[in-house]
């Protein structure tokens, strides 16, 4: 069953319009993410990702066109709590421990204590820190807490998750086993899954899609399927097909570099 | 989460023993081997035999120790001046953060407010309540006390991780949730570091307000007219009974601190 999770239309957005500091954040957005995806979205900084992400967490509104998630208004998927979100820093609340972190956002839509603890902890299950949950955030490793806050956005078994380079502060190794959880992660929730990402092998490692987007104004330039096999795993990196495909992005990244 | 041992304690007190016994040491070598004069500065041990008498007498209820009944009204000063200016400085804040125009516009006075001279309205206080009157040192206590406590308040309440709030935000969190939840929670460090400012400033300005007049047995007082009639251990006594409150003062709230935020304490404790 494919139905569309997100359905962007011409998305403008323009920061303070009209004024001197005006930004064009997005230009003539186009997108489509089908239910079950994994897409990335990767460009230089400023073009506009992290926009595009909090346009469709409806935590701003586009300037014009249309965008849907779940066949609703971001607002309405919003209030009905379609998605959870994972930044680049876990953004923990350093006076709650771990289960009460997780429990924080069940809690705000007023779930019963106990469904809130069996809640919190399938979802600490889920990311393996099953016996974590009564440790402090500063007592964890940054994966640890990174983690963490990909339980809590799952929380509500959402069906779209929205990450803004949520492993880009963590050391590579680390990074590469944090992949791999998502993925197992993604497999076993049917979750979809937009990732913003500044590395390019990450991104091709984990989508089905990559977009490649340019700054001022920020635009999707191209967009480059990934056609290795899964389930992907550390080999898959050593393919011949995955280094082919990481220069073809790189390739496009340069040209939009060049362009601006 | 390792509790220090006692023993582990009491070694790490041992540094700071051996400064205060070396100060008081070279305190009282000197002042016998210079030949300073007993108005310049006393010995600490005819300042440490004069406090043990008052103490006597105010265990032994032979009488009444007049510096112990001082302390006991400065010590009621300093505390209600500190609960009013901090309660009101915390509810201020609290409302203001309400609404963000008010807040903002408020903090430039507060901040000027601060750094104003307050114990220079310390006659004005006796005007308006009466010289002899409590009330009047507890209102200088209370206006000394109020503006950093609304001024760390507020900062505790507005700053805020950018992306915490996104979070509420996206939980459809009520304002008064988010305020609940996650402003006030993350002030809590800011209020206490106003709280053991205030629980220092409120002691000192108990005590300086006193000197501007006050009955006879409260602190300031007390220093002041001994001072005056030669009595210099005793009015030194005075001084050590204040810094004595002022410490005790301290460490109250430090232990309040350290029992209402256990997550701050261990996360330091283990830096
Ligand atoms: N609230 C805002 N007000 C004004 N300008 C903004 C705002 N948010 C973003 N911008 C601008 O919009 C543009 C896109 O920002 P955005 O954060 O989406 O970029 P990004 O692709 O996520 O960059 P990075 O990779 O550095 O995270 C930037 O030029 C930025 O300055
Ligand atoms: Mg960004």
């Amino acid at each position: 069953m494919t139905t569309k999770v997100i359905e962007a239309r011409e998305i403008n957005k323009v920061f303070n319009p009209g004024r001197e500091e005006q930004v064009i954040a997005l230009q003539d957005i186009d997108l489509s993410v089908t239910s079950g995806e994994f897409v990335s979205l990767i460009g230089p900084s400023g073009c506009g990702k992290s926009t595009l992400l909090r346009l469709i967490a409806d935590l701003i509104e586009p300037s014009t066109g249309e965008l849907q998630v779940n066949g609703k208004s971001p607002h309405q998927a919003r209030i009905d709590r379609d998605y959870g979100m994972v930044f680049q820093a876990a953004t923990l609340l350093e006076w709650r421990n771990v289960r009460k972190n997780i429990e924080l956002p069940l809690e705000i839509h007023g779930f019963a204590r106990q469904e809130r603890q069996e809640k919190a902890q399938a979802a600490l299950e889920l990311v393996e820190l099953g016996s974590f949950g009564d440790h402090w955030p500063w007592q964890l490793s940054g994966g640890m807490q990174q983690r963490v806050a990909i339980a809590r956005a799952l929380v509500f078994q959402p069906s779209l998750l929205l990450m803004d380079e949520p492993f880009g502060a963590l050391d590579e190794f680390t990074r590469e086993r944090m992949n791999m959880e998502l993925l197992r992660i993604w497999r076993e929730t049917d979750t979809t899954i937009l990732f913003v990402t500044h590395s390019i092998a990450e991104a091709i490692f984990l989508s089905s899609r990559v977009i490649v987007m340019s700054p001022r104004p920020g635009r999707i330039t191209s967009v480059v399927d990934i056609d290795l096999p899964r389930p992907r795993a550390f080999e898959t990196r050593a393919r011949p097909r995955f280094h082919a495909l990481v220069a073809e992005v790189r390739e496009v990244l340069r040209d939009a570099h060049v362009l601006e | 989460m390792k509790r220090k041992s006692f023993r582990s304690r009491l070694q790490r007190l041992v540094p700071t023993l051996l400064v205060a016994i070396i100060f008081l040491g070279a305190w009282e070598l000197g002042v016998h081997l210079l030949g300073i004069r007993e108005f310049i500065l006393p010995p600490p041990s005819s300042i440490l035999s004069e406090f043990s008498e008052e103490l006597q007498i105010f265990i032994g209820a032979s009488g009444e120790s007049i510096l112990f009944s001082a302390a006991r009204a400065t010590l009621w000063s300093a505390v209600g001046g500190f609960v009013i200016g901090c309660g009101a400085g915390i509810l201020t804040a609290l409302v203001t953060s309400r609404w963000t125009i008010i807040s903002e516009a408020t903090m430039p006075f507060a901040i000027a407010a601060n750094s104003v001279p307050i114990i220079a309205f310390a006659p004005i206080m006796n005007n308006w309540f009466g010289i002899t009157n409590p009330a009047s040192k507890m209102a200088i206590v209370a206006i000394i006390v109020f503006f950093p406590a609304m001024i760390n308040t507020v900062r505790g309440l507005t700053l805020v991780d950018p992306g915490q709030l996104e979070l509420m935000e996206s939980w459809a969190a009520s304002p008064a949730r988010v305020l609940r939840t996650l402003r006030i929670p993350n002030a809590l460090p800011f209020i206490f570091s106003a709280l053991r400012v205030a629980s220092s400033l409120s002691v000192i300005g108990a005590v300086v307000s006193e000197f501007f007049g006050g009955p006879r047995a409260t602190l300031g007082v007390y220093i002041t007219q001994e001072a005056s009639g030669f009595n210099f251990a005793s009015a030194w006594s005075a001084i050590l009974m204040a810094s004595l409150i002022g410490i005790t003062f301290y460490l109250v709230v430090l232990l309040l601190e350290r029992w209402l935020m256990p997550w701050h304490h261990s996360m330091s404790d283990s830096g």
